[in-house]
Formats: structure tokens, C-alpha cells, sequence
């Protein structure tokens, strides 16, 4: 196992990280502020992925095209947070999980229904192809190093949003305490759409990101949305801060799991063995570290309601 | 009450109608339809009723049924198609899976099945039926002749890559049945996996020249787009199910170069596989996949036979799909003692279309009259 492949592995590591932050901490947002468990959130990245796609396709601007992808999820959490989610937030988080999962179902059958289910084509611009040369002499895709730029710019953007405004002081004067902050005249409905589409517009520019990379079809929020879930429970729900460390640790588990176990198993079983374990193991890996997290730290790294 | 009584009239008629046409012969199709990899279904469907319609018989019935390809599912609807629909035959799945969950009762019930797409070891050997015919291929036939084309070739240090599910760990067990050299490495990755970079980063540390991954739909087009932009100079090999015309679409320029092999190309000069490929592109506007051939080969042997007999006279019905005389767009086509066809594997690269949009081109022959192994396991 050489330095270079270790980096490169961080590397990877980081970057899946930065793209599950944009998720998760949308989730966080809006679990901490209304406490909604939203499943729908990766419709919003399918969303982003799609505008995205169809913009650069008709376009040709792939930054217009990432602009168009945001703003489309955006406005369509937007949408659903005044039509659906808003009669949720005094129900049962049952109650919450049934009707958001039925915004999945319609999500994904009204997208087949307008695009077919066959994959659309995505890809980076020519000015984000290619690789660059990595210290320790490793070439790694100036896409995934983009990816990464952008979620550390989110993760300051955010950081000064919640700590510095109004806006920010307000999210967390709901996160403490919900009927106070009404009790104090801020009309907290427009509070809940606002951080709503936020958190919808972060899930779909990692929609975006993402499909140029990976492929843009039906239900490609759902195996993510698993992953967001389990950093935020991991960080701590409604912790932005929890959301952010939560990433980066899943991602970096996950990278190396999958590849260090597999070799590490090679050393006492038969190849194709060592990878059927390796691989069923690594698979498991971050849901053991969200289980050995949860035992000592029931409420996560950083609970928000402490 | 009106409603009622014209309700029951209506269905007083059909049984009517159904008792008239007694030598109709119904086709019974579940295949996948909507959900993750639903293009293969589609493909087949089309593929099949396209030969249906050219046919023109009036006496032929086809009930299409979507699976969504959940096993669960499809057995439900296996045993409507029995025992409401009364189907004299089956076809349409794609998924091993599925196959494992319906053929096996379907066959041991009296009704044929033809396989259009899955073809699982155990359906070629122990658990083969003299009522099963499989069309299309047995699964390792296209990875095997990988192999053995990689081998003739003058590679000698592949990396091989699939997901750790059945149909994965039998396609690399099928590539190393017939390339008989040492590989530089396995890698198994998660079924669903959508992102590659911890993988591509193995594969650049090690000193493989050559890559053979078996990634089905929407995995090998994730995979093939980070592998562009990886700056990974190996060349690529794979099964024609990582590079239908559907999926290199998808991919895009990533997907150039990449070679492939496929029991069937939709510019293999023979004079049934012209006509095919020219009706196809009339009536769906698209180059059709090997899944719309092997859909129409299946319906053209099924016509070849009800030509002979109808399939309520079993074995007469039996010989005569056996015989499979019928012009395969596949050029020769024949049916081995496990009903499974021995035929021609040929090699394809991906190369840029006349409208600047990938297509696959036919570069050669991997390997002739390939049979399964399996078939020796089979006693029927």
C-alpha cells in the first residue's frame, strides 16, 4: 500500500464527504429548525440533477446549467414545503415519514413519466476535464478536486449565515425554542419555506455535482439520502457543525473501508474470499461506526438540543 | 344494478369469445418495465412485438406484465398468467433473480417458457426442463469469450471488476474459465454503487494492462464517466451489458474505445438482421440493443414453431422449437442439449457515429460455437 494511493484514497475520502455535507446539512437544517424527518430530500437532488442536465444540454453552460439546478430545487422544496410539508409539522414523525414518502414515489414516477427511464447525459465542462498532478505523483480529476472547493465555500457559507445575519439568528432562535421565536412576531411560516428551499437548493447542487459525474436517472437520491441520514445522525441532528464532521468522517470510513479491507482480509484467505468479505464488511462499515458513535454519544457529536 | 348486469354481460361475452377461439394461443410476457434498468425491458418488449406485428396472426394473443424487477412480483404474476390467463407460453424476464423465482415452477406446470435475456447456471444444468428454452445465452457466454478474445489478444495482466452479487462473482468466474492465465486482481464492489473513485484509484496503483469489469446499467455509466476523467491510460473490455446502445449514449465520449462482446450487432451483415434493424429504427426511432434482438429472435422461434404446432400438442410444439427453425438475426443459431443456444460470440468497439453520437461497431469474431458448461449437469 503506497503513499500515494493513501492520499489519493483521503482525497476520495474528502470528497464524497464535501458532496454527502451539501445533503446532509439541509437535513439537519430543516430537522433542527421544524422538526421534520423529510425523506423526499433526495427528490430534491434528482430535481437539481435533471434541471441541471436539461440546462447544459439546451444552453451549453454547465455553470448556468448548476444555476438553473439549484434554483429549480429551491423553488420545487419551496412548492412542496407550502402544499404538503407545512400541514406536517404538528403531526407524528410517522405521520411526517408516510407523506414524505409519498413525495418520493411522485417525484420519481412523475420524472420517468416526463423523461423516460433512461438515463440523461450529463458531463463535466472541457475546462473541469482532465486530471492534475498530485504531490507523490498521482494524477487525480480536477472535477472531484471542483467538488471539494465548492463544499468547503458551503460549509464557510453557511457557517456565516447561521452565525453572522439576521436570517441565521433566527434559524437557531427556532431551533431552540419554536413557539417563542412566533411569540415574538417573526412570521415564523416564511422562516420554515425559507430554510426549506435552502435546504432543498443544497440537495440540488449536490444533485448537480454529482450527476455530471455519476449518472442522472430516477431515484439516484435515495442511496444518498441513506448516507445523509446516517451523518446526521452521526453528527447530531440539527447540528450544522455535527453535519459537516459527520461527512467527512462517512466519507473518508467508507473510502478506505472499501478498499483497505478487502486487502487487509488478503492476507490470510484466498483472494476472491478475502473479497467477498472485504467488500460485505466495508459495506457494513459506517453503520458500525454510527452504532460504536451512538453507544458512547447517544445524541450524536454534537447534539444540538443539549 | 344496471351498471352490475352490464358488467356481467360483458364478461358472459368474453368468456364467449374466449370459447370461440379456442386454437388462439396466448402469450404470457412479464418483464421489466419501469425502475432501475427498465431500458432492457423495454427493449425486449419492443423487440418482441415488432416480429408479433410483422407476423400479422390473428390468432395470437401477447399479455404484457411490468415486474419492476422485484422476484416477489414477478411469481404473483407468473401464477395469473397460469391460472386466470390460462398462457400456453412465458417469456420477457430479464433479471437472473426473477428467472430463479418463476421459471422453475412455470415449466414443471406444463407451460413453455423462452428466455429472452437471463440465463442462470442452474437453469442450464441441474435445474434445466425439457420446457425451458433459453434464447438468448447462458450468462457466462459473453464474459468467457472476453476471455478468451483478452488471452488471443496478448494481455496478460487484466484487473477484473464486478458487483459482489450472483450474477458478479459468475462473471468473473466465467471471464477466468476461459482466459486460463493469472489475474492481477478482483475487485468487488457494492450492487447499486455509484461512485468509483476509491476503485479507480486501485486500479492506477496497480500494474495491470488491461481492465474487464462486468457493471449492468446504470453502474457502468457512472463508472465509464469518472474513468475519462480519471487520467487512467488501460484499455477497457467488458460484456455487451455495460455497452448497449442505450447506456453509451449516456455515457457519452467516456464510452470510445471501449470493447466489447455481444452474441449479436445491429451491423452484422445478414439479410434477417437488415430488415430487423431497419423495421426497429422505423418504428422506435433508435438503434435497438441485443435485449430487441433477442426479444424478436424469441418471437420469430416461437412463430417458427406455431407454424408446426400449436403448443397445446406438447411435444410436437417442443420438437419444433428445438429444431429452431427460424432466420436468427444472430446469423447461425441452434439449440444444445440443454436448450441453450451454441452460437457465435463477436466483438464490438465503440466507436463515433456518423452523427457524432457513440455507436457500436462489429470488429470480429471472439469465439465460435460457444457452449455453456453447465450443460453436462443437465439431464432432462
Amino acid at each position: 500500500m503506497s503513499a500515494t494511493l493513501l492520499i489519493e484514497q483521503l482525497i476520495n475520502g474528502l470528497q464524497l464527504g464535501t458532496m454527502l455535507f451539501l445533503m446532509a446539512s439541509g437535513l439537519t437544517l430543516v430537522f433542527g429548525v421544524m422538526g421534520l424527518i423529510n425523506l423526499a430530500h433526495g427528490s430534491f437532488y434528482m430535481v437539481g440533477a435533471y434541471v441541471t442536465a436539461l440546462t447544459t444540454a439546451s444552453t451549453g453552460s454547465f455553470l448556468l446549467g448548476l444555476a438553473a439546478g439549484s434554483l429549480a430545487a429551491a423553488a420545487a422544496g419551496a412548492v412542496v414545503e407550502v402544499l404538503v410539508i407545512r400541514r406536517l409539522y404538528q403531526r407524528s414523525h410517522l405521520d411526517q415519514v408516510l407523506a414524505t414518502f409519498a413525495l418520493i414515489l411522485i417525484f420519481s414516477e412523475g420524472t420517468r413519466w416526463l423523461f423516460g427511464s433512461s438515463p440523461l447525459w450529463l458531463s463535466p465542462p472541457d475546462w473541469l476535464s482532465g486530471s492534475v498532478a498530485l504531490p507523490g505523483g498521482a494524477r487525480y480529476p480536477v472535477y472531484r478536486l471542483m467538488i471539494i472547493a465548492v463544499g468547503v465555500l458551503i460549509a464557510a457559507g453557511l457557517y456565516l449565515l447561521i452565525s453572522h445575519t439576521r436570517l441565521g439568528m433566527r434559524i437557531r432562535a427556532g431551533e431552540s425554542d419554536r413557539e417563542m421565536i412566533g411569540a415574538l412576531g417573526i412570521d415564523i411560516r416564511r422562516l420554515y419555506t425559507l430554510v426549506f428551499a435552502l435546504g432543498a437548493a443544497l440537495a440540488g447542487l449536490a444533485g448537480s455535482l454529482v450527476g455530471a459525474l455519476q449518472s442522472v436517472q430516477v431515484g439516484m437520491g435515495e442511496p444518498v439520502l441513506i448516507l445523509a441520514f446516517v451523518v446526521i445522525v452521526i453528527g447530531g441532528i440539527g447540528s450544522i457543525k455535527g453535519a459537516l464532521l459527520g461527512a467527512i468522517l462517512v466519507g473518508v470510513v467508507d473510502t478506505l473501508g472499501r478498499i483497505f479491507l478487502p486487502a487487509l482480509f488478503g492476507h490470510f484467505m484466498s483472494p476472491s474470499e478475502a473479497a467477498g468479505v472485504g467488500t460485505a464488511l466495508a459495506a457494513m462499515l459506517i453503520y458500525i461506526l454510527m452504532a460504536v458513535i451512538l453507544a458512547f454519544k447517544p445524541q450524536g457529536l454534537f447534539a444540538a438540543h443539549d | 344494478m344496471n351498471k352490475l348486469t352490464r358488467a356481467g354481460l360483458g364478461l358472459l361475452m368474453t368468456t364467449a369469445v374466449a370459447t370461440a377461439q379456442a386454437e388462439e394461443v396466448r402469450i404470457g410476457m412479464i418483464t421489466t418495465l419501469s425502475g432501475g434498468g427498465s431500458h432492457l425491458g423495454v427493449d425486449v418488449r419492443d423487440g418482441f412485438m415488432l416480429a408479433i406485428d410483422q407476423a400479422a396472426r390473428d390468432d395470437i394473443e401477447v399479455l404484457i406484465q411490468d415486474d419492476a424487477r422485484r422476484p416477489d412480483l414477478a411469481k404473483t404474476l407468473s401464477n395469473e398468467f397460469m391460472q386466470r390467463d390460462e398462457v400456453d407460453i412465458m417469456t420477457g424476464i430479464i433479471w437472473s433473480n426473477l428467472a430463479m423465482a418463476v421459471v422453475p415452477s412455470v415449466v414443471r406446470q406444463g407451460t413453455f417458457y423462452l428466455s429472452p435475456n437471463a440465463g442462470p447456471s442452474a437453469l442450464a444444468g441441474r435445474l434445466c426442463h425439457e420446457n425451458y428454452f433459453n434464447v438468448a445465452y447462458q450468462n457466462d457466454n459473453l464474459h468467457g469469450a472476453m476471455g478468451a478474445y483478452m488471452r488471443e489478444q496478448g494481455f496478460e495482466r487484466p484487473l477484473l471488476m464486478a458487483p459482489n452479487y450472483p450474477a458478479g462473482t459468475d462473471a468473473l468466474a466465467g471471464f477466468k474459465h476461459l482466459y486460463e492465465g493469472e489475474v492481477v486482481d478482483e475487485l468487488y464492489t457494492q450492487l447499486g454503487q455509484t461512485d468509483y473513485a476509491a476503485e479507480i484509484a486501485q486500479i492506477r496503483a496497480s500494474d495491470a494492462d488491461s481492465l474487464f469489469f462486468f457493471l449492468p446499467g446504470g453502474m457502468g455509466i457512472s463508472f465509464m464517466k469518472q474513468w475519462q476523467n480519471s487520467g487512467v491510460e488501460m484499455p477497457v473490455f467488458g460484456a455487451a451489458f455495460s455497452f448497449d446502445e442505450i447506456i453509451i449514449q449516456a455515457v457519452g465520449q467516456a464510452a470510445i474505445g471501449a470493447i466489447n462482446t455481444s452474441e449479436w450487432a445491429h451491423d452484422l451483415d445478414n439479410a434477417a438482421n437488415r430488415a430487423f434493424v431497419e423495421a426497429f429504427r422505423e418504428a422506435h426511432e433508435r438503434t435497438p440493443t441485443l435485449y430487441a434482438a433477442q426479444g424478436y429472435d424469441t418471437a420469430r422461434l416461437i412463430l417458427s414453431a406455431l407454424d408446426e404446432a400449436h403448443p397445446d400438442d406438447q411435444d410436437a410444439f417442443r420438437e419444433a422449437l428445438r429444431a429452431a427453425d427460424f432466420a436468427s438475426v444472430r446469423g447461425d443459431f441452434r439449440f444444445g442439449p440443454n436448450q441453450h443456444p451454441i452460437q457465435d460470440i463477436y466483438v464490438r468497439e465503440v466507436v463515433e457515429g456518423a452523427d457524432g453520437k457513440p455507436t457500436n461497431r462489429l470488429v470480429g469474431l471472439a469465439i465460435e460455437d460457444i457452449q455453456d458448461v453447465y450443460a453436462e449437469q443437465c439431464r432432462m
